[in-house]
């Protein structure tokens, strides 16, 4: 190569590097993403896929502010400490204007714990801890899920509505399965005050001995049970429970029990009568909801999950509130949240400035049998803001701003 | 009365799946002395291939086809695994065997999540065993009676084998002294891979046959792990009537314990482990380990000398580039830098009690978790201001250690490392399970340094300091008289005895001043995140700390730091990639294969060799 070439290419390449700044308008909008991808890959693909339609949509349509979203996606292993080193990294060397992202409920913690810090926004989008929006809220953390306690008092109307007296309680011994018992008794205990509660199991979490725990049970004679267990756990219980006759005459209730990441591997053996909170894609055909079963099946040959409308509706609540800041600062972002309304596939949703926890429902409906597959039947969509505590509990539940 | 059959039998019946995994660990103990961390995924191997041919092959022959050629199967990717990965180091030294199963276990779960996907599989039923039987009025699956049939005919099976044949005659003179096995003319090499191989068979057989109590999810290679190893344990090492034992005592007692103490289940198990070790040290049927038949697998280690003036300048000029790289690295370099040199003391204060002690922990994490809750907890309840919390990390993590290793100090071995496991595995169920004080496993969150050192800079020249600042302290120990009285108590108890060494005291201060560095990572580590979760508690945060020291090498003063700073390094480099966890454990196994004796082991011996520096015999 000739030094005259090569000072020529040289100049080439810093007229390339320079082009950025002249192009900054239509630069992308980078939004960190946090999940545990290998740990709980079940559930972190569909979700993925879920955000990857929507964000095929939102750049299509022209984006937001005419620049692109782009989501960075890493892995956190599951792990809380390597979430929050991974988060520094997405905020100040990637140039991330927002986090989203986790499954688990601590490493959300986590996260929204160095969100408050550092003053970063952090739109929790699957963990489902009561905590993130109001123990430990904080002023920049928001959620976008219906929460544990939202879901618990869903069913607990349910088991209202029936004549069981007794109800014995199984739930994975941690913080998930603890908060999920506490809200189902508060609010069944307030729609019926003498119903009892006469077990409480605490299985290790997917280490379940599911013949001693429907022995257990069976041993104090409830009238219903309320399931927590979900995952290989479920699978466990509802095998053993059949065989041994435990759901026989009994009404269950099962959280997250409806939705296809868990009754999906049931199969034929999906427990036929349980209420469950779930998500009923097929037979969602018309409206905003059936839209997206059809957009998303026809994008990736594959049925949603529940996973996959939340990391849809995550884009959705963050093209919302980017439009709606019209910047990409961080306090904009964060007053846009506030009383943010969007509509979503679920229908309207909004982010409570009084705990930032957004309004999305579930589906409650009952387990049938169709086509040699479990399916919820009967089901009916709840609105995530009727089952939230009054204003002033909220106060009272969230640390002082 | 019925319901207490139905229990027991119940129990009975869940001791199968755990006993076949539980003597397959056993048995390879016992003649390979390799812990076998991969043990899980081969069960849920056996537990994925299972399900797969019973898609394939029609009815109850198929069904139980299924389950034997699952355990033919995984025994050969045992065999497999024993051949590739094992054989080229079983001369390294003792235990270092477990970093390779460990990479084992990655390259397992990425190949399975490839294979069969993600979703968790329901386990099919067994043809003509659905339904129930009544007992006494209660309801047995009849799956459970045919497990209760199946067990004992497994267990009777591999007596035979190992009582009355040949082959078992060959194993059980291995398991006692397989120097002397080698010596008579035995082929070693052959022995070793048929053991591993049939132990990997009975992990695949035990995952085939539970599936028609449960599945094949990604997660049950874990899952299963602590169980087994507690099993193996209580049963003691190398003894097949022992893991027999342990797991219906195991199984019955957690069918009991779920009935009438549904909050015991993280930790009855580790109760029990801790009661039978008390009573009985070395397991209900092991015996005792001879010092020194094992010790010292591979060359002698070398006398340690303090660092020559090269060493010294090299050191001093990497802690100089690390002083200067806020000035030339973005924020972020910074906080990876200061995760990984927090990492770094954290496995140097293990390598202090694994390389110089010869006390091999398991459960280390109690004391790094234990550091970061004391201050959390100090700061959370009492407000205590943020510089006397984390001066009290090292110190409360100190006082855990101290109490830990005087119960633990009277074993010795595996299972004195089996100790230390249960010791860190009931810390962490107490916070765990203890919400209302620790928060669970929702964490203590908000804890952040004082404002004066709450600045990214700031930080990181704190823990640059007090990491540095520690490993440089531990280095000195090793080359005080304590070290050397350490080392003395490692290398010949007796002696160092008859020279008026007091070796358990020394051990148990080593074991404190262990901890207490551990504790003060723990410190830099959850006023560097913020919160603090169990997670900091686990046993994996344990197996870390560990794999990095073997991989650093164990025989070297500076293993666990270079260890340390490799494998933190690599981690954030490779988990960016899709298939991190296949090429991670490809690369620890690659490590191992090429470096017996640890990077630094290695490199040494590589410098050696090209003159860099002088070897240990020459000098005077």
């Amino acid at each position: 190569m000739k030094r005259k070439t090569f000072l020529k290419g040289l100049m080439g390449a810093a007229a390339l590097a320079a082009l950025p700044i002249t192009a900054v308008a239509q630069e992308a909008i980078k939004i960190g993403e946090i999940n545990h991808y290998k740990r709980m890959a079940a559930f972190a693909e569909p979700y993925k896929k879920g955000i990857e339609l929507a964000l095929e949509q939102v750049n299509g349509a022209g984006g937001v502010m005419g620049r692109p979203i782009e989501f960075i996606f890493r892995d956190d292993q599951g792990e809380p400490g390597e979430a929050v080193k991974i988060a520094e990294e997405l905020m100040t060397r990637d140039g991330a204007v927002m986090l989203t992202g986790t499954i688990l409920s601590n490493v959300g913690l986590a996260i929204s714990s160095l969100a408050a810090q550092k003053g970063y926004v952090y739109l929790a989008s699957e963990p489902l801890a009561d905590s993130i929006v109001w123990a430990s809220g904080n002023p920049y953390t928001f959620r976008l899920r219906s929460s544990t306690y939202m879901q618990a008092a869903m069913l607990a109307e349910e088991a209202a509505k029936t004549d069981a007296k007794t109800f014995a309680t199984i739930a994975p011994n941690y913080a998930y399965g603890k908060d999920a018992v506490a809200a189902f008794k508060e609010n069944l205990l307030k729609l019926k005050p003498d119903a009892e509660f006469v077990a409480e199991q605490w299985p290790a979490l997917f280490k379940i001995d599911a013949g001693a725990e429907v022995q257990a049970i069976e041993r104090a004679k409830p009238d219903a049970i309320y399931n927590v267990t979900f995952g290989p756990d479920l699978a466990k219980l509802v095998r053993e429970g059949t065989d041994r006759g435990l759901f026989d005459g009994r009404q269950v209730f099962g959280l997250l029990s409806g939705e296809p990441e868990y009754l999906d591997p049931l199969g034929e053996e999906a427990p036929e009568g349980w209420i469950v909170t779930g998500y009923p894609w097929y037979d969602l055909n018309d409206g905003p909801g059936g839209e997206f079963v059809a957009a998303y099946q026809e994008r990736w040959g594959d049925y949603p999950r529940l996973g996959s409308i939340v990391g849809y509706m995550t884009v959705q609540s963050i093209a919302a509130a980017l439009e709606k800041a019209g910047s990409t600062e961080t306090d904009a972002i964060r007053a846009a949240f506030d009383d943010l309304s969007l509509d979503t596939p679920m229908g309207p949703i909004t982010y409570r400035a009084i705990d930032h926890q957004s309004t999305m429902g579930a589906y409650v409906g009952t387990i049938a049998l169709r086509d040699g597959k479990g399916v919820m039947v009967d089901w009916e969509y709840k609105d995530g803001a009727n089952y939230l505590p009054s204003d002033e509990e909220v106060k009272a539940l969230r640390p002082a701003e | 009365m019925g319901l207490f059959i139905a229990q027991l039998l119940t129990g009975l019946a869940n001791a199968g799946a755990l006993f076949m995994v539980a003597s397959g660990l056993s048995l390879i103990f016992g003649v390979t002395r390799i812990v076998n961390f991969a043990h899980g995924s081969f069960y849920m191997l056996g537990a994925y291939i299972g399900y797969t041919l019973m898609q394939v092959l029609p009815g109850a022959v198929g069904f139980w086809g299924a389950i034997l050629l699952a355990g033919i199967a995984v025994g050969l990717i045992g065999m497999l695994v024993e051949i590739l990965v094992l054989r080229p180091v079983y001369r390294a030294p003792e235990l270092f065997q477990l970093v390779a199963t460990f990479g084992v276990i990655l390259v397992v779960q990425d190949l399975a999540l490839m294979i069969w996907g993600p979703d968790d599989l329901l386990g099919p039923r067994a043809p003509g065993l659905k339904g129930v039987v009544r007992i006494m009025g209660e309801p047995i699956p009849k799956y459970d009676i045919a497990l209760l049939v199946i067990t004992p005919f497994v267990a009777l099976g591999l007596w035979y084998l190992i009582t009355k044949t040949r082959v078992g005659i060959l194993v059980r003179a291995a398991t006692q002294d397989r120097e002397m096995v080698g010596a008579l003319g035995v082929n070693q090499a052959w022995l070793f891979t048929g053991v591993f191989a049939l132990g990997c068979g009975l992990a695949g057989l035990g995952g085939a046959l539970q599936l028609p109590k449960g599945g094949a999810d990604l997660l049950m290679d874990f899952n299963i792990l602590t169980a087994v190893f507690v099993v193996v344990v209580i049963g003691g090492m190398g003894s097949l009537p022992g893991a027999y034992l342990a797991a219906v005592i195991i199984s019955v007692l957690n069918v009991f314990g779920v009935t009438y103490l549904p909050q015991s289940t993280l930790v009855l198990m580790f109760v029990v482990m801790v009661l039978v070790l008390m009573i009985r040290p070395y397991g209900l049927f092991g015996r005792e380990e001879v010092a020194g038949e094992h010790g010292q697998v591979g060359e002698p280690e070398r006398p340690i000398k303090p660092a020559g003036l090269q060493v010294r300048l090299l050191v001093g000029a990497g802690v100089a580039a690390l002083a200067s790289l806020p000035l030339i690295g973005s924020n972020f370099t910074q906080v990876l830098a200061t995760d990984i040199l927090i990492f770094c003391l954290f496995a140097a204060s293990l390598h202090f009690l694994l390389g110089l002690g010869g006390l091999v922990s398991f459960g280390h994490a109690a004391y790094f978790g234990g550091g970061a809750y004391v201050s959390a907890l100090l700061m959370m309840h009492v407000n205590t201001p943020m510089e006397l919390a984390f001066m009290l990390a090292p110190i409360g993590a100190g006082m855990a250690a101290l109490i830990i290793g005087w119960v633990c100090l009277r074993l010795t071995g595996v299972y004195f490392a089996m100790l230390t496991l249960a010791f860190a595995q009931l810390l962490w169920s107490l916070v765990f399970q203890w919400g209302e004080f620790t928060g669970g496993d929702d964490g203590i969150l908000g804890i952040w340094p004082a404002d004066w050192l709450s600045g990214t800079t700031t930080y990181y020249y704190f823990a640059l300091v007090l990491s540095v600042g520690g490993i440089l302290f531990l280095r000195h120990v090793a080359h005080s008289p304590f070290g050397y009285a350490l080392r003395a108590a490692r290398d010949s108890e007796r002696q160092a005895e008859a020279t008026g060494i007091n070796t358990r005291r020394v051990r148990m201060l080593a074991f404190a001043f262990a901890g207490m560095m551990a504790g003060l990572a723990g410190g830099l580590f959850v006023f560097s995140k913020g919160s603090v979760f169990p997670n900091e508690l686990e046993i994996a945060r344990s197996f870390d700390a560990l794999i990095v020291v073997f991989l650093g090498g164990v025989k070297t003063l500076s293993g666990g730091i270079v260890g340390g700073a490799f494998f933190k390094g690599v981690e954030d480099v490779l988990t960016r990639y899709e298939y991190w966890r296949l090429a991670m454990g490809l690369l620890i196994i690659f490590v191992v294969i090429v470096a017996p004796d640890g990077i630094v082991g290695t490199l040494r011996k590589a410098a050696e060799r090209f003159g860099l520096s002088r070897k240990a015999e020459d000098e005077a």
